[in-house]
């Protein structure tokens, strides 16, 4: 009798080790640094977080037009924007610093995906405004997305007085609007790139123009430091479309940042700096030194509630 | 007989009394506090890891440096891009331990002071540091807290001429976990 009491007490003393032992395969390993282990791993699984790519570019642009990044809600960028006179005028001109054309800007973040901005440039007298959405975001993890996509539609005005005062001059005619998508990806903590598809459309074209415009835009960045990186930007223009006279514009930059600034140096053939005005309005040719070095300046403030 | 009886039912009870000696939290709270005459920076991390062993008294640290929240969106993304360079070091660990464990009762409600020393990693370089913290105990569960400075140079943080007015070579760090799971 004894004897069975036995039997039955040592095969529940085995069970229960081998359950044990089961229980402790299931669960994590007991061991501190294993734990912190499996925890970690856990919270960093790409399968159960979505991990957003940020700082594709610096700023909102690229050199002269816009790139996929948005500025954070209630945050206020104030830009100006210089472009000097041509190169080839020579030392007479000081390489044309003697002249420029500058534009002062305003852009402020309605939401984290929804910006607006006004400017004022000298060329042409523009008044611009625009407004840009963020579609998509680059993004891996739980939601894998391999690009960004933007969307900027702007608004531009010519406030020079007409020159034909013969005939009846419209309002309208002073306008002209582009929409454009932004298709952007990092591809690199060093290296983002991004087209962007581009139409714009002149309420008043020169006869024998065409008041529609399609242009296909490529730029990227290059860091070169922490700190620094260098830019290119390109517009070209459906060549059936083209205005008459206009080139497309190439332009290529430095982005320098330090805290809450960030300084472009550039050089461009376009002096223009609202999108109707470089990507449509462009005239110099780099090969004949119609290049111009520019700045923007840009520094933020952070007047509302993130 | 017996003697063997009771060694097997003896021995039942020590496999099935594996009481808790870790707690653990995934939703820690460390912040840091860089004060200069030019501004104040603040940031705050709530999806801190961490496990305690009450027994051993071994203690670890581990956080994303991309869940710090900044209240400038523009500091986040320069803390992330040139600061701490959150691609190359995605995270900050501390391992290390409570020396004095000993001294603390965890059975017992109270506020306990606990002496921390490990290796801190920041950046990408390690330090040993030393601190003072409090262990507190209440209906069962615990919280550590502790308030210690570090120096961004100890972990090759470097800051840019042109900022160094506004942000603090020394940053004071707030540790704030309750151990809210045990295993």
């Amino acid at each position: 009798m004894k004897l069975h009491i036995s039997i039955i007490l040592a095969s529940t003393y085995l069970l229960s080790f081998f359950s044990n032992k089961a229980m402790a395969q299931n669960a994590p390993k007991v061991d501190t640094t294993d734990l912190m282990a499996s925890l970690e791993n856990e919270n960093t699984n790409s399968s159960n977080k979505t991990n957003y790519t940020t700082a594709t570019f610096k700023t909102t642009r690229l050199i002269n037009g816009h790139t996929v990044e948005n500025i954070a809600k209630g945050v206020l960028d104030v830009k100006i924007s210089h472009r000097f006179g041509t190169l080839n005028r020579g030392a007479y001109e000081l390489f044309g610093l003697d002249n420029a054309t500058m534009r002062m800007g305003f852009d402020y973040g309605i939401t984290n995906n929804i910006m607006i901005g006004v400017g004022r440039s000298t060329f042409q007298k523009t008044f611009d405004g625009f407004i840009k959405v963020k579609l998509l975001r680059q993004s891996s993890g739980k939601i894998n997305m391999p690009i960004a996509v933007s969307y900027v539609a702007t608004i531009a005005l010519n406030s020079l007085k007409f020159t034909d005062t013969s005939r009846k001059n419209l309002f309208s005619s002073r306008l002209s609007y582009t929409h454009q998508l932004i298709i952007g990806r990092k591809f690199s903590e060093k290296t983002s790139l991004q087209i962007m598809p581009t139409f714009v459309h002149r309420n008043l074209a020169e006869a024998g123009e065409k008041n529609d415009i399609l242009a296909i835009g490529i730029g990227g960045r290059q860091k070169l430091s922490k700190r620094i990186s260098i830019n290119a930007e390109y517009y070209y223009q459906i060549p059936s479309y083209q205005p008459a006279n206009s080139t497309n514009a190439l332009s290529i930059g430095f982005d320098i940042e330090t805290g809450g600034h960030v300084f472009q140096l550039h050089f461009t053939n376009a002096k223009g700096m609202a999108e109707k005005n470089f990507i449509t309005e462009t005239t110099g040719l780099w090969g004949k030194g119609d290049v111009l070095f520019g700045f923007n300046i840009s520094r933020v403030f952070t007047i509302g509630k993130q | 007989m017996k003697k063997l009886q009771l060694l097997f039912i003896g021995s039942l009870f020590i496999f099935n009394t594996t009481t808790a000696q870790k707690v653990f939290t995934k939703t820690g709270t460390i912040s840091f506090f860089s004060k200069t005459n030019m501004e104040d920076i603040k940031a705050e991390n709530s999806q801190v890891i961490s496990v305690l062993n009450i027994q051993s008294g071994e203690l670890q640290f581990s956080i994303l440096i991309k869940s710090f929240h900044f209240e400038k969106a523009l500091m986040e993304e320069h803390f992330n891009e040139n600061y701490l360079e959150s691609e190359k070091f995605p995270k900050s660990t501390f391992k290390g331990l409570i020396t004095n464990i000993a001294a603390i009762n965890f059975t017992k409600d109270g506020t306990y002071n606990a002496v921390v020393t490990g290796d801190l990693t920041i950046h990408g370089s390690t330090q040993k540091i030393t601190t003072t913290g409090k262990i507190i105990i209440s209906n069962g569960k615990v919280t550590a807290m502790a308030k210690f400075f570090i120096k961004l140079a100890d972990y090759k943080v470097t800051i840019p001429k042109l900022v160094k007015d506004n942000i603090s070579e020394t940053q004071e760090i707030t540790v704030t976990c309750l151990y809210n799971q045990k295993m």
